[in-house]
């Protein structure tokens, strides 16, 4: 049904709207390729046309060692504040579908809050926290920060799924004599296990790019952004195009390798489908 | 079927997490709105309204609010200008290439958004991508000032920024209009335009007040694009709060410039939550 409005009544826009959406491309896609195409251009970056493309950045990139050490730091960052956004946000959203508690409203609405609301309220709010309480500004700093406001992102994926989850399982599951607590990780989590490992790579990304919550929060080491920040105020080089390219492709695996699971576990649901009903047929 | 022990096992971690590093710190930041600092460089805990006595006195500051507001209010009409038509293009007329095309949407929103700002620093600059190519193919003979260190600079990368995030909510939306109203429309006579004003327009409109939500509220707090991009006729309210927490050490003042932006935001998701009832058809 869909083919046929597209093709019989909505023909005389639907050029203009093909010709927008690619315009629409463009504006998203252009500054990625330009960046990629002058990570390899010797004269760096700007100016027309790009010639004596080179590897020389990424040479250059590969010998520089504070890039690497901010490389790890926020590989250490972005870890921590998965296992620290889950293990909070997962019991969020449980208490939030499950339990009824005097607050709840406002849980709700503080949980998700740092999703909207500017970085900076966030990260200047808990830099005064961390100074009230005497505590020197470091990694573990942080990673608190990113940890605290990533729930959001955990409890939002895994909410979601929450609602699309038969709760039968489950119930059969305490039926059958086990505790809360097998019931959780045999039953539960399994079935939560796309939204948990979609929120798991999404807030990976978000702490590895995350800079105004970490501006405030920063001690002595600096995390990839903030090396990335600070070598921009001194003056730009294709080395921040060679980085930022090799994240990029990095994510773009990423996002590969989620999609195919996604992918398979959707076929795996269809053939289950198919399966049941021919069953009911047979 | 769950028992109490479960809602507390599930409820209490995350409320008490959230109450020392979300609820506290926001709590502080009102406190340290009504602190002062000394000659000294150090916080006095007199309560007074002296920060927001200033905030009203000084022209700067919200000049500076009333800009960023003015920045954000374009962002928003361009990323639905955007994000519109290519939902709409999207969920009518890309037929089987609308998962594929959906992703394409959201990849850009992988790539680092620093890298991304950075990269359009590297396209609007006076020896940058464009101005060369402007002068290589002899369409001008110096380069284009204006590109670079503007409002327009800003409000160009923050659109690109956050297109993806207006278009998420209205594709949503778009999806979820049954297929049959749109059929029906046509049956009884509409249209195309009459289908889309009287029919499609009016159901996708929650869809369209939460992706102008997003990217309002989230260019508004925006500091990195104005650093880089912006010159000194583009610096938005953020930065103003950055610098105080930084060079100026005046945190008592930035925590009210802070608390100020929070009421703002959180005012507008009341009035964003309620139009969205108000025009949703289930």
């Amino acid at each position: 049904m869909e083919l046929l409005v597209s093709d019989t009544r909505f023909d005389s826009g639907s050029r203009w709207l093909l010709a927008h959406a690619v315009a629409v491309f463009a504006f998203l896609y252009l500054p990625i390729a330009i960046l990629i195409l002058y990570s390899f251009n010797r004269e760096g970056v700007g100016g027309f046309p790009p010639h004596h493309l080179t590897l020389d950045w990424y040479r250059t990139l590969f010998a520089d060692g504070p890039i690497w050490d901010s490389v790890l730091n926020s590989l250490q960052v972005a870890f921590a504040a998965v296992v620290i956004s889950l293990m909070l946000g997962v019991p969020a959203a449980l208490a939030l579908e499950r339990a009824k508690f005097p607050g709840k409203a406002v849980f709700r609405r503080l949980v998700l809050l740092p999703l909207i609301l500017p970085g900076i309220i966030t990260g200047l709010s808990l830099a005064m926290l961390f100074k009230v309480m005497g505590t020197n500004t470091s990694l573990l700093t942080i990673i608190l920060g990113h940890g605290t406001a990533l729930i959001s992102v955990a409890t939002t994926e895994v909410f979601a799924g929450l609602q699309k989850l038969d709760r039968a399982q489950e119930e059969a599951s305490l039926d059958l004599g086990a505790n809360y607590w097998q019931t959780f990780w045999r039953i539960t989590v399994p079935n939560l296990k796309l939204p948990i490992i979609g929120a798991a790579l999404l807030i990976f990304t978000l702490s590895m790019d995350e800079i105004a919550v970490s501006f405030f929060l920063i001690g002595r080491d600096n995390t990839l952004p903030l090396e990335i920040w600070g070598r921009l105020r001194r003056g730009i080089t294709p080395e921040i195009n060679a980085v930022s390219t090799i994240i990029f492709v990095f994510s773009l695996i990423a996002i590969v390798l989620w999609y195919r699971l996604r992918m398979r576990n959707e076929a795996d649901a269809g053939a289950e489908i198919a399966q049941a009903l021919e069953g009911d047929a047979a | 079927m769950f028992s109490r022990a479960y809602k507390a096992a599930v409820t209490l971690p995350p409320l008490v997490w959230v109450t020392v590093f979300l609820l506290i710190p926001y709590l502080l930041m009102f406190c340290y709105s009504f602190w002062s600092v000394s000659e000294s460089q150090t916080i006095v805990h007199s309560w007074n309204l002296a920060n927001y006595g200033e905030l009203l006195r000084v022209d700067v500051y919200w000049q500076t609010l009333l800009r960023s507001m003015w920045i954000a209010a374009r962002v928003t009409v361009f990323s639905l200008l955007m994000g519109y038509p290519l939902a709409y293009f999207l969920s009518f007329s890309a037929g089987r290439k609308k998962d594929l095309l959906y992703q394409l949407v959201i990849i850009p929103l992988w790539v680092s958004y620093l890298v991304r700002a950075y990269a359009w620093k590297t396209i609007l600059g006076s020896d940058g991508v464009l101005n060369t190519l402007l002068q290589y193919v002899h369409l001008t003979k110096h380069p284009l000032e204006f590109l670079l260190y503007s409002p327009f600079a800003v409000v160009l990368t923050l659109t690109h920024i956050y297109t993806p995030f207006a278009f998420l909510p209205i594709y949503a939306a778009l999806e979820h209009i049954p297929r049959n109203l749109v059929e029906a429309s046509h049956d009884l006579g509409a249209t195309p335009g009459q289908t889309f004003w009287k029919v499609i327009l009016p159901l996708s409109i929650p869809g369209v007040v939460a992706g102008a939500t997003f990217a309002f509220v989230l260019s508004l707090g925006d500091f990195l694009a104005p650093l880089l991009l912006g010159g000194p006729s583009g610096i938005m309210i953020s930065n103003i709060v950055v610098s105080l927490f930084g060079a100026a050490y005046n945190w008592p003042l930035g925590a009210a410039i802070s608390f100020c932006m929070l009421l703002l935001v959180v005012r507008l998701l009341f009035v964003s939550e309620r139009l969205e009832k108000k025009w949703s058809f289930s």
